[in-house]
């Protein structure tokens, strides 16, 4: 029976042999690398920032809640005066 | 052009150029797994190497392909932050399990498949080959659950509170899971991909077959990629039956639009191309009743009563409606009163189901492209129906050993490939360009959806986008014609 340990350096060499010795696969994890670092290094970091991002739940509902509630071109649409309670 | 159509068009192109990748890897994925599975039942080395060099094409595909959908979450955020907000409580679930599944299976199987062979025994080996296609598949329901929800949007209340769309229990979650749109959806979406898958295969093995080069090994492909294919498209065409059933019941407007139908009736026809029609078919179609009520454009700006005797408003009823509900919800929102509070929210809940209505300007807004929808949704049928065909004439050739003689198939199956990817992107028009103004379907327009953006913004990011896309595609194309010209050397025969 195979200690924890063991089992875990096994799945480590597996991996570790298997990108050692690939052939036409290493051009594709060089790919693989270059798109993640193009997409979280520089898209996301200086061209995608969340909008919404550093405010809390509360102040999101309210920003949101504030443009579902305006007119269709966006602009403050008060209650009508018909509405009655 | 304003910020919203800038940004519609980014997230169609990024969608677009995901969805070049997704089709073939669920479809080669079941190709291989087949040969796999072929090498371990018969002990032939031949299915083997043919299995390990459609790997190859997958993994090719999957390397250029992988983590394109992340851009748009992305998206998500930046260009959609009403939306987004708006759905976070339903998707956070659905898309968890789909980058959890994503990530475990695909780190775990597709490098078992890869560095496994004579490392692992050939049942795990070939358990992982299935369990890569099997992971990309379940992770794509989860994808196409939450594209469902938005098209019919069940299962979820909207609380006022946190201005978002919520499941309230365990058995919401279930209906969002099991919403017949996403599993219809899921279907159609995913069988098209075994159709692309087998079409590549066949393709590319009938230009091996044109080179005279790797002959047995091209056939034996031929026949399994036809299989898939064929298999893919009486799935395809079964599940496309349902999604018009669907769009009849959930979406007519879009049904209207794919059908240019201005008037409807019942016992509607079917436009084969504008002068050409098939009587009482899309009756059949939308309803399976040859006589069955299918509303057109004007009816459903109009309003109109269907056969069980439903009224349904008309755009411009469900458009004040809407507003009442808006207007409920502003008064609900900054009352203090308790009594007020309760009436507003009365009467949001009373008109919530139109709630998006209440954003329109005028009653047309609902009307998608007409043009372009009609002409996608013809594109696919046709295009779908040309690739059935070469996929069955490509069995019989196959069956009657005709493959080296029937030239012009072999043609014609090269020919096929890219329109596969036509048929691929047209489908997906005719899914999204035909449920505009909406995001989600009644409750959230495009325009409400929207972040505050500049379009100069948005614009910079398209072309970014647009460069960096076009690069990978070349990379991509090139790494993959490379491969193919090599062919599978090792295959001795």
């Amino acid at each position: 029976m195979k200690s924890f340990k063991d089992r875990t350096m096994a799945v480590w060499h597996f991996y570790r042999d298997g990108f050692r010795h690939m052939t036409w696969g290493r051009p594709l994890v060089w790919l693989i690398l270059l798109k993640f670092f193009i997409l979280f290094a520089i898209l996301r970091v200086f061209f995608f920032k969340p909008v919404l991002s550093g405010l809390t739940d509360e102040e999101r509902s309210r920003v949101v809640g504030e443009r579902i509630i305006a007119g269709p071109d966006g602009s403050e649409s008060p209650a009508s005066d018909s509405y009655q309670l | 052009m304003d910020v919203i159509l800038w940004s519609r068009i980014q997230f169609a192109m990024t969608a677009a150029y995901h969805w070049l990748f997704v089709p073939l890897t669920l479809g080669l994925a079941f190709v291989m797994a087949i040969m796999e599975t072929l090498y371990v039942v018969r002990k032939d080395e031949f299915w083997k190497k043919t299995a390990q060099f459609w790997m190859k094409l997958f993994a090719i595909n999957f390397a250029v392909g992988i983590a394109t959908g992340l851009i748009l979450e992305f998206e998500f955020g930046t260009n959609w932050s009403n939306y987004s907000w708006f759905v976070g409580d339903l998707f956070g679930a659905p898309l968890a399990i789909e980058g959890i599944l994503a990530f475990f299976m695909e780190a775990t199987f597709f490098a078992v498949m890869f560095f496994g062979w004579g490392k692992v025994s050939q049942r795990f080996h070939l358990a992982s080959t299935w369990l890569t296609g099997i992971g990309a598949t379940i992770s794509a329901y989860w994808i196409l659950v939450a594209n469902g929800w938005m098209q019919n949007p069940v299962g979820t209340t909207f609380n006022p509170d946190t201005v978002r769309s919520e499941m309230a229990s365990a058995q919401a979650f279930w209906e969002v899971a099991t919403n017949p749109v996403a599993v219809s959806k899921f279907f159609h979406a995913v069988t098209s991909g075994w159709v692309t898958g087998g079409i590549f295969v066949v393709g590319v093995s009938a230009w091996y077959l044109l080179k005279n080069r790797h002959s047995e090994f091209a056939k034996k492909s031929i026949l399994i990629g036809a299989i898939v294919g064929l298999v893919g498209s009486g799935a395809v065409m079964l599940s496309g039956d349902a999604s018009g059933v669907h769009a009849a019941e959930f979406q007519p407007m879009k049904l209207a639009a794919a059908e240019g139908l201005q008037d409807g009736g019942n016992g509607a026809a079917f436009t084969i191309v504008p002068g050409v029609k098939i009587p009482k078919m899309l009756s059949i179609l939308a309803t399976h009743d040859p006589d069955g009520f299918v509303p057109g454009i004007n009816d459903i700006l109009n309003g109109y009563t269907d056969d069980e005797g439903n009224v349904v408003p008309s755009v411009a009823d469900k458009m004040t409606m809407g507003r009442t509900a808006l207007d409920a919800l502003a008064v609900y929102r900054s009352a203090e009163d308790p009594g007020i509070k309760a009436e507003a929210l009365r009467i949001l809940n009373e008109n919530v189901q139109y709630m998006g209505y209440g954003h329109l300007e005028k009653p047309e807004d609902v009307v998608p492209p007409v043009g372009v929808v009609f002409w996608s949704f013809r594109l696919m049928i046709g295009l779908g129906m040309l690739i059935a065909l070469v996929l069955l004439l490509s069995l019989i050739a196959v069956w009657k050993d005709k493959l080296g003689t029937w030239k012009w198939l072999l043609v014609a199956a090269i020919v096929c490939i890219p329109l596969a990817y036509v048929t691929e992107q047209v489908g997906w028009i005719v899914a999204e360009v035909g449920r505009q103004p909406w995001t989600i379907q009644g409750l959230l327009p495009v325009n409400v959806a929207i972040s505050s953006l500049s379009a100069g913004a948005v614009k910079t990011t398209f072309f970014l986008f647009l460069a960096i896309f076009t690069l990978f595609l070349a990379i991509e194309i090139r790494i993959m014609v490379g491969a193919i010209k090599k062919g599978p050397e090792t295959i001795k025969e």
